[in-house]
């Protein structure tokens, strides 16, 4: 325990040092975001074993809207990230109602066809901008009070917003609400039997998954400036999946840590070897799940685990 | 002549499109459901093995001179021994865990294989010469028929329907039904369960395979052919329910014909109107049309 919170602490004073640091603040900002972005997704993949294929639905969408309430409409950036939240919200609960009518595999391929659906969507509909997506999107002022325009403010911003993004998920886990969710991931049938309304649980688990990757599409194209198709396409649904896989599916620092391994290593790679990135995506994918199915933190925490407690009860992380 | 308002020919050469598109379909999702019946594995890669079917083709043509219908035998064939060494090496030690795994495996697979082809021979596409003996079109009196889209459907059929007899009429199909069931039991018997998984995801993956030299001369060679295609069948799958071999055969056709109808009344829906009916059959029948639940 005092480890965990050492490792949160150092976690917390690197990522408030990083613009001192000399780290470049964009990247940084879109590392936290997609970090956001897989802490979501753990949340129906870690904690209630719910596999979508299509994530990137809810952090695109909320993109494109918040970029279109801001360009086109001229809200402000509170409410239009409000909007966006809103909007992959309520898309959250429709995929999900239609999508929690069946189990597992059948779960998944049906996220991935919705996802899809919502893609051609955005690229067909009149306010995406199509092919382009929407470019320029300013920044503006926190409620007209702070300039979000310098990179310094806009970092703290996402940080915060991460942070309670974060202290949210953990909070929903450690609720007698998420116990009903892991018992649903241990044993669904099981907890039916018991009298949990198991479809009413799983819905919400997932509107609020939405919700938060919401948020952090709306951050993202806000750090950016730009909503493009990308940001709802396949591609980036695996991605998440990936973060979330590579650094610990059912922890909370492993999807942060698969985000920074995942970003940085697209930084890296995209400027050396070009086409080559997806074959090392793939190829990661492959020796993750061969290998490595705990993930970088739950392979860490179960070698502790073992070590600490020979008769090998799970220590709750 | 027109219906809706729209010329019957026009109608009618886009639903033959269509139903081009339904036997691709209709040949992949028979592939999917067969895999996912005996091995439980969802093969994210089924649309990667389909672009490299109509890459084996273009290649043996392009390079070494082998005619369409050699590579139509080829093609599945090397193919399909790929997808065995796949077996072999990777799906076979995932067997006893939860299913996700298997689909994040061929989902790595798949990514694998488009990004090396797309650096071998670039994002844009290649394309494949209508082989001489199937070229032109005839004359039918209400539109007119491109022969090569005659055959695809015909072949299409024609293997759609040898695989259901081999399935469903034959002791080799019925000791696979049987595996399906209770694979520790058949494998008491003495037969060679592995094996039979084996070859099974060969065949799957085979006839992917055939789909896409089938589809080679009639779109663009290109590495992403696949990957939006499995998405579709996919939904084609989860619309007809795993259950039944016929209903998947039914419903990839019916669904091509659908999609190739949107296209003549309202060609920006054509794309995704697979989804949507997708979700209301879900809202309707959760088991899918063909399913048993």
């Amino acid at each position: 325990m005092r480890a965990t919170l050492l490792v949160y602490l150092v976690l917390g004073v690197l990522a408030l040092s990083a613009p001192v640091l000399g780290i470049y603040p964009v990247f940084m900002m879109k590392l936290l975001c997609f970090a956001m972005f897989a802490c979501a997704f753990n949340l129906l993949l870690g904690f209630t074993n719910m596999l979508s294929f299509g994530h990137a639905a809810y952090f695109g969408l909320a993109a494109y809207v918040t970029s279109w309430l801001v360009t086109a409409q001229g809200w402000g950036t509170a409410a239009a990230i409000s909007g966006g939240i809103l909007v992959a919200t309520l898309l959250g609960l429709l995929i999900g109602s239609i999508a929690i009518r069946r189990q597992g595999i059948y779960f998944t391929m049906i996220t991935l066809a919705l996802g899809q659906l919502v893609f051609f969507v955005c690229l067909q509909a009149p306010f995406t901008g199509g092919e382009n997506g929407l470019q320029g999107v300013p920044r503006g002022s926190l409620f007209g009070l702070v300039s979000l325009t310098s990179d310094l403010a806009m970092y703290y911003l996402v940080l915060v917003m991460f942070v309670l993004a974060f202290l949210f998920i953990w909070r929903i886990v450690h609720s007698p609400f998420g116990q009903v969710l892991k018992a649903i991931r241990e044993n669904e049938p099981r907890a039916v039997s018991l009298g949990y309304k198991v479809a009413r649980y799983k819905l919400v688990a997932f509107v609020l998954s939405a919700a938060i990757s919401g948020l952090a599409g709306a951050l993202n194209a806000l750090t950016l400036g730009f909503a493009t198709l990308s940001d709802v396409s396949q591609s980036a649904s695996g991605e998440v999946i990936l973060m979330t896989l590579l650094g610990g599916t059912g922890t909370f620092l492993g999807p942060v840590l698969g985000a920074g391994l995942v970003i940085s290593l697209q930084q890296y790679l995209s400027e050396r070897v070009g086409s080559w990135v997806t074959v090392i995506i793939g190829a990661i994918f492959v020796v993750c799940v061969m290998s490595f199915r705990r993930g970088f933190v739950g392979e860490v925490q179960a070698f502790f685990s073992r070590r600490r407690l020979p008769g090998g009860v799970k220590s709750a992380a | 002549m027109s219906v809706f308002g729209f010329p019957l020919p026009v109608i009618l050469g886009q639903l033959m499109l269509g139903l081009v598109n339904g036997s691709f379909y209709a040949l992949l999702s028979l592939g999917l459901a067969v895999i996912f019946g005996l091995l439980g594995v969802v093969n994210f890669a089924h649309g990667a093995f389909y672009m490299l079917g109509a890459y084996a083709a273009w290649i043996a043509l392009d390079q070494f001179g082998i005619n369409y219908w050699f590579a139509l035998l080829l093609a599945p064939l090397v193919v399909g021994v790929l997808g065995v060494i796949i077996e072999r090496l990777f799906l076979r030690h995932l067997y006893r865990l939860d299913p996700l795994y298997g689909l994040l495996l061929t989902f790595g697979i798949a990514l694998i294989a488009e990004g090396l082809l797309r650096y071998q021979f670039g994002a844009s596409g290649q394309s494949y010469p209508v082989p001489a003996a199937l070229a032109g079109a005839v004359n039918l009196g209400f539109m007119v028929l491109p022969i090569y889209r005659g055959w695809v459907i015909a072949a299409s059929l024609a293997v759609c329907f040898v695989t259901w007899f081999l399935i469903e009429r034959t002791r080799l199909g019925a000791t696979l039904r049987a595996a399906t069931e209770n694979a520790r039991l058949v494998q008491a018997f003495g037969i060679n369960v592995p094996v039979l998984v084996m070859c099974t995801y060969g065949g799957g993956v085979a006839l992917a395979a055939l789909a896409g030299v089938l589809s080679a001369p009639v779109i663009q060679v290109n590495p992403l052919m696949g990957s939006s295609l499995v998405i579709v069948v996919f939904a084609v799958v989860v619309i007809g329910g795993m259950g039944s071999i016929l209903g998947t055969i039914v419903s990839g056709l019916a669904l091509g014909l659908i999609e190739g109808f949107t296209k003549v009344i309202y060609p920006e829906a054509s794309n995704i109107v697979v989804f949507v009916i997708m979700a209301i059959v879900l809202i309707w029948r959760p088991a899918g049309l063909f399913g048993k639940e």
